[in-house]
């Protein structure tokens, strides 16, 4: 570990670290070297430290113990502000930003030169931001509002931000889930540019398939400890995957001896203009079918036209062979329909919210039969539920929003079994959740299938749709394209069917 | 085609065009409302609006909101009132320094207690509201300086003009647009105010010292407000414990807020809280004008600045809708 030459002089080198919150050791005892000019990957479940190791690199958080030597200097990075001007940059997920102020003002807001009445260089500031932006070759109008930029625009920002200040070190917390593919690649372009030039990336993520088209070498965390840092050539996925979890994964199992019954929900020649058109499809009673497609295909508009809440223009829907009118939410559950929407925190939770409150929030009647709440009862529910489907918390009455993003997940899905529904809708249910928890998660669904409930899970992973489903859907641009049966569905079916252009524009009865 | 449509997508375009509406509609009715004469009481009816609409726009760009400007102004007032009344000999100036420097220290109470104990500015301000104007009757005794203790230099302020027959209060409130104006645009830590409440959470990670601007855009609320309360005793020639400032900050958050200062924090102009101010000023000037009794008053002035809301709002959706479509 000693080292001998400037050349070879890590950029970054961690020794010891540990933290703590309130009592609890997260982060125990990490060694790490960062070199000039690679891409790392930080991988590890939720909860495992990546986080808060690259937060510490940051200055977002204070070590409890240990050590950081930059270029060979020990440093205290005190805060965020502290590590920009030590030339590292944390980019988060969801970007900080000041969405009133100009892309331009985002740029420099937090150069700390000048007193608080020294004057704003409005022209120069517009200039250099113009610079970073041809530099980076994005296309970014630097005086509008940051408001209204796309995610991907947004990390634009922050990585011209990170050059602004010359960063060296530039941490991206799992900077691609919000991203569409195109988004990624250029993402990923960038970002391999950056470490041409000799500077360092850390790269925390969750996707397997990233980290290896991305990234030099990788460092496992598991339970606040480092595990293993190797190079990412070296390793195969289901090693990684073993480094994270301390087991081997199981295959996912896909549901077995349920007998497929009768037509649950029969859905034909939807159609809302210029969202989708002629959308046809039936689910049968204990028969899970896929819908897969890229992003923006339609397929959550899909869904919520059948759940009603953005209702479609034409066409018709059947619930157990009855034709049925679903002008809203409200008729769908009545119907027997439940919906776990794509984005839990914005249409899932209610964030500040009890757990048991967000359980049991579909069941007005079953919790407050005469209109006023039984409390008993609803905790009876809830707490039944989270014993069930095996929710992680300290208590129902904690905030939803402290619950790690799987265990929200699982709530949410409490809270639409309580509705005890025929028709079960999933629109990305395991995205941002751990590998660990996500297996639980395909249990549980193979498990309501087996029990005679119909499900359409929407999904943007291949291995998901093959591993889980009888049969896999496939839109593109507002059509389905494909109705492939288990046997016929492969990675390269899907998506030639997905891919615009690449199949044939005839809609697809299913 | 680019800067006619960013001239119409501003909100002060549309503020300015209400204006113009109004007077033209009130002066169908009475052609005296549009002449110089009565352009002269419109803006006389203005200039503590203003400075307190100054003020309580950067605390609300700030995320806060200040309702205890009237109370401010009534307590700063009352004491440079009884220091005429009681120190005739000191030299009348003076008063300016003493108003200001109360209405600062009451605004930095205010700061303190939001920042430091982490209350919700509508609470401590709604508190203080009752505590200073409970100040001003303690001070007083519950009794009114009268208009001969108030420095006839002071009250002529108001009255005489250095240029076109403006009197110099006005030019005391257009100043400090333009002193608020600089301010936001030009300096730091005006910026600072920006981004501190359009994105709270971030600004201590990009180095906002959250703590010192909150403190600063209350204490510049109340220095302001100190200013508006000596301005008062010079504009109405006396001081009254329960009748001066009363009701100031409705005036000043509704021309605040038909200004396009947003509620929510991070957005706001000087210019379109100075038009704010100037439609309220018409509105005010026009009802007795029109001969609407003083009772409803009141009423008619509430409701004009719902419309006012409203008619912005949708003019303004119609308008980014259509040039969308436009667009598309």
């Amino acid at each position: 570990m000693t080292d001998t030459s400037t050349s070879d002089r890590p950029l970054l080198a961690a020794r010891g670290i540990s933290k703590s919150f309130a009592g609890v050791e997260v982060l125990r005892d990490v060694d790490l070297d960062l070199r000039r000019g690679e891409i790392h990957a930080l991988l590890g479940e939720n909860g495992a430290g990546k986080s808060t190791f690259a937060k510490i690199v940051a200055g977002v958080h204070r070590p409890t113990r240990g050590t950081l030597t930059l270029n060979g200097m020990p440093v205290e990075v005190t805060s965020p502000i502290v590590a920009q001007s030590l030339g590292i940059t944390l980019i988060h997920q969801e970007p900080i930003s000041f969405p009133d102020l100009s892309v331009a003002e985002n740029l420099v807001l937090g150069r700390a030169d000048g007193g608080w009445l020294a004057r704003v260089p409005w022209a120069e500031m517009t200039r250099d931001a113009r610079r970073l932006m041809d530099l980076l070759g994005v296309r970014i109008d630097v005086t509008r509002p940051m408001r209204g930029l796309s995610i991907a625009d947004q990390q634009m920002v922050e990585i011209a931000r990170a050059l602004a200040s010359d960063s060296r070190l530039i941490i991206m917390d799992e900077p691609t889930a919000p991203l569409t593919p195109k988004e990624v690649e250029t993402l990923f372009a960038i970002a391999r540019r950056l470490r041409d030039e000799g500077r360092t990336i850390i790269f925390i993520s969750h996707r397997l398939e990233e980290v290896r088209a991305l990234c030099d070498r990788v460092t496992i965390f598991r339970d606040g400890n480092k595990i293993a840092t190797e190079d990412i050539g070296t390793l195969t996925d289901a090693d990684i995957i073993r480094l994270m979890i301390g087991r081997p994964l199981r295959e996912y199992m896909h549901k077995q001896g349920t007998t497929i019954g009768d037509v649950a929900l029969e859905v034909e020649n939807l159609t809302l203009p210029g969202v989708f058109s002629d959308i046809s499809l039936t689910v049968r009673k204990g028969e899970m079918v896929g819908l897969g497609g890229l992003v923006g295909a339609g397929r959550t508009d899909v869904a919520r036209a059948i759940f009603g809440v953005a209702p479609a223009a034409s066409g018709t829907i059947k619930v157990n062979g009855k034709p049925v009118t679903i002008a809203s939410p409200d008729a769908a559950i009545a119907l027997g329909l439940a919906f776990v929407p794509e984005d839990r925190a914005v249409a899932g939770i209610f964030r500040t919210l009890p757990v048991e409150q967000n359980i049991t929030a579909a069941v007005p009647g079953k919790i407050a039969p005469g209109g006023f709440i039984r409390g008993a009862v609803e905790k009876a529910l809830a707490s039944d539920s989270v014993n069930k489907l095996r929710i992680r918390l300290a208590s129902l009455r904690q905030p939803i929003g402290e619950l790690s993003g799987g265990n929200q997940q699982k709530a949410i899905l409490a809270r639409w079994l309580l509705t005890d529904p025929t028709v079960l809708i999933l629109d990305e249910p395991t995205r941002g959740i751990d590998i660990g928890v996500k297996a639980e998660f395909y249990d549980m669904i193979g498990e309501l299938a087996a029990s005679g409930r119909a499900i359409l899970l929407i999904s943007s992973e291949l291995p998901e749709l093959l591993a889980l489903c009888d049969r896999v859907l496939v839109m593109s641009e507002g059509r389905l394209t494909a109705n492939l049966s288990r046997a016929e569905a492969t990675q390269e079916s899907i998506m030639h069917a997905a891919v615009p252009g690449a199949a044939s524009r005839q809609g697809v009865a299913a | 085609m680019n800067l006619l449509r960013n001239i119409f997508l501003r909100r002060e375009a549309g503020i300015a065009v209400m204006i113009v509406l109004f007077c033209i509609a009130v002066g169908a009715v009475k052609p005296q409302f549009l002449t110089l004469d009565s352009l002269r009481i419109i803006l006389l009816l203005t200039p503590l609006i203003m400075i307190g609409a100054m003020g309580q726009m950067l605390v609300i760009v700030a995320r806060h909101v200040d309702l205890s400007i009237g109370s401010m102004l009534g307590f700063s007032a009352m004491v440079t009132g009884m220091m005429f009344k009681f120190y005739p000999e000191i030299w009348w100036p003076v008063g300016f320094l003493v108003s200001i420097g109360i209405g600062a220290a009451l605004g930095l109470l205010n700061g303190v207690l939001v920042t430091l104990f982490r209350l919700p500015a509508i609470i401590v301000t709604l508190g203080t509201l009752n505590l200073y104007r409970g100040l001003t009757y303690i001070v007083s005794n519950a009794k009114q300086i009268d208009r001969q203790f108030v420095p006839s230099a002071l009250k002529s302020m108001s009255q005489t003009s250095p240029i076109f027959g403006i009197p110099w209060i006005i030019f005391i409130s257009f100043g400090i647009g333009l002193l608020t104006y600089g301010f936001v645009m030009h300096t730091r830590v005006g910026r600072q105010i920006f981004a501190l409440g359009s994105n709270p959470i971030a600004a201590p990670l990009r180095g906002i010292a959250v703590n010192k601007v909150t403190l600063l855009v209350f204490t510049i609320s109340g220095a302001l407000s100190g200013l508006a309360g000596i301005l008062y005793a010079s504009r109405w020639g006396f001081v009254n414990p329960s009748n001066t400032g009363s009701g100031f900050e409705f005036q000043v958050i509704a021309a605040v807020v038909i200004g396009g200062v947003s509620i929510n924090g991070g957005v706001g102009t000087v210019l379109g809280t100075v038009l704010g101010v100037l439609l309220l000023g018409c509105v005010a000037a026009a009802l007795p004008l029109l001969g609407i009794p003083g009772t409803t008053q009141s009423a008619i002035y509430g409701a004009v600045i719902l419309i006012a809301l409203l008619i912005d709002r949708t003019v303004r959706q119609q308008g980014i809708a259509s040039l969308s479509r436009a667009r598309a």
